[in-house]
């Protein structure tokens, strides 16, 4: 029966024509694509894991930053704790200063007044002292205008000179 | 839903092409329906390729015929043959030949040479072998277009998409499934090989179930397509069988009183060389060739049931569309099956050759 059986002029150009499909489709065809494909598996998977490194980095970033931050914020508290106490040092370095010196320009300025005082004290005397002189050689002129008077006076004065020599 | 319809229209396209073709050279003389006739006039191979009749008339493809009969090479078109036969039932042609209607040449061309019926060398470009170039030319595009998408890209571009994206995920499918399953390691050696069987029987099958040119052909449910097809995995397999895999067959491990002094094991075995092959060409012959039969009888029983009465014809029809719409979604992935089954056995027949001893298949 024709059904089952090979026919020649089939089979030859089924020959030729499979051959040739092959033998294009094993140079040219399947094992470009079957590469293409199996290098984009590679590249696509060699991309997962590298995002994926990238991931754990970005979050190993995430918690450096985040330590770095605290510590910073630690630095800063500490820094401004340093500050507020040198600020309150000063301040009071200042202060103790300021009262040093006042009190020293108080003492001065007392012994100033001392010394003026004794100054003015003295100079009042001495003036005190001519004043009296002078109005008690006024007085003596007056008193002594008259030779009567001062020769009184004379022996009044030897009288007592010579009260105090016998007392002696 | 609305693929569904747009696949039911398509479907229903096709039947109706189907039942064109089959009513317009089906009917002999006294207008009854020649099913044989219908059936074998699609499944075997001819000289010319009738698509329809329209009026009447035939629309046929004129295919030429090449041949070296007693009197030299001959290359004519196969409309020179007279469409009516002789007493004899031959259809006379140029150069003394004719084409046969006896029984043992039957629509093949002979010549008489010395009064006794020859068939001269006849590579004539038959309906088949017609099919058999579209389907290649179909199978070169279909893979060199993304195979050339793969030339022109780097792999770091952007997934391919559309025709080219389809075609690789269907090579890798078959690829990583069939072949590498099978194969393992030695899958780079087989894969074109096997790659080729897939998609050449896949589109084989496919177009075959398409009822117009550039369809309609039966190339994979003829058995010279197959026998081929089993030859090359013969070859191949026995071609790159291992030491292991012959001593297997000729001193297989089995006790000594089934090979000493009658070679038992070791004649089933080699006689399994023969038939994994020959069950490869049956297999595929069979199913592809049943499709097209179950086919074209659904569409048949319409008209022999219009021959009975108009209302068992009506009433029939209605059934035989349903039934042909099931077959055809049923053809379509048996299409698929065949292709797989046959690549899929090949590559296991090939891994079985590769066996390096039983250490190493452990």
């Amino acid at each position: 029966m024709s059904l089952i059986t090979p026919d020649f002029g089939l089979l030859f150009w089924m020959a030729v024509v499979f051959l040739i499909v092959l033998g294009i489709l094993w140079r040219f065809g399947f094992p470009v694509i079957v590469k293409m494909v199996n290098d984009r598996k590679d590249y696509i998977d060699d991309s997962l894991r590298k995002a994926h490194e990238a991931n754990e980095r970005l979050a190993n970033i995430k918690i450096e930053s985040e330590s770095i931050l605290q510590e910073a914020r630690e630095k800063q508290a500490l820094i401004l704790k340093e500050a507020a106490t040198t600020r309150d040092a000063i301040v009071e370095k200042a202060q103790d200063k300021a009262r040093e010196e006042s009190n020293r320009l108080i003492a001065e300025a007392k012994a100033e007044i001392e010394a003026q005082k004794q100054a003015a004290i003295s100079d009042i005397r001495a003036q005190v002292a001519e004043l009296s002189v002078k109005v008690a050689e006024k007085i003596l002129r007056k008193e002594l205008g008259d030779s009567g008077k001062q020769m009184d006076l004379i022996d009044r004065l030897l009288d007592e000179v010579s009260s105090s020599d016998k007392k002696q | 839903m609305r693929y569904f319809r747009h696949l039911l229209c398509v479907v229903a396209f096709m039947f109706a092409c189907i039942s064109a073709n089959a009513v317009g050279h089906g009917t002999d003389e006294n207008g009854s329906i020649d099913l044989q006739g219908i059936l074998f006039g699609h499944i075997q191979d001819s000289y010319e390729w009738h698509i329809t009749t329209v009026n009447g008339h035939p629309v046929v493809l004129h295919l030429p015929v090449i041949v070296k009969s007693s009197t030299g090479w001959h290359v004519f078109s196969s409309g020179e043959f007279s469409e009516e036969a002789d007493a004899a039932g031959n259809r006379p042609g140029p150069y003394g030949l004719y084409i046969s209607g006896s029984e043992a040449n039957a629509n093949k061309i002979c010549e008489k040479v010395d009064g006794a019926e020859v068939r001269p060398f006849d590579i004539s470009i038959t309906k088949t072998v017609a099919v058999l170039f579209i389907d290649a030319i179909l199978l070169l595009l279909c893979v060199l277009i993304p195979a050339r998408w793969c030339k022109r890209h780097r792999p770091e571009d952007p997934a391919p998409k559309g025709f080219t994206g389809l075609m690789t995920m269907f090579i890798m499918y078959i690829y990583d499934e069939v072949i590498k399953a099978s194969l393992g390691k030695e899958a780079d050696k087989y894969a074109p090989y096997l790659l080729t069987c897939f998609f050449f029987i896949f589109i084989a099958n496919i177009m075959g179930v398409v009822p117009f040119p550039p369809g309609g052909g039966n190339l994979t449910g003829n058995i010279t397509c197959t026998f081929f097809l089993a030859l090359c995995t013969f070859i191949i397999t026995n071609v790159t069988g291992t030491k292991a895999y012959w001593k297997d067959i000729f001193w297989p491990e089995v006790p000594t009183w089934l090979k000493v002094p009658v070679p038992l094991m070791p004649f089933i075995e080699f006689f399994s060389i023969f038939t994994k092959p020959l069950a490869l060409m049956i297999r595929l012959f069979a199913n592809m060739m049943a499709g097209h039969a179950i086919a074209l009888s659904l569409s048949c029983i319409i008209f022999i049931m219009f021959g009975i009465n108009a209302v068992a014809g009506a009433s029939m029809t209605v059934v035989s569309v349903l039934m042909s719409v099931f077959m055809m979604l049923l053809e379509v992935l048996v299409c698929f099956i065949q292709a797989l089954v046959f690549t899929m056995l090949s590559a296991v027949f090939f891994s079985l050759a590769h066996v390096h001893g039983h250490a190493v298949k452990e």
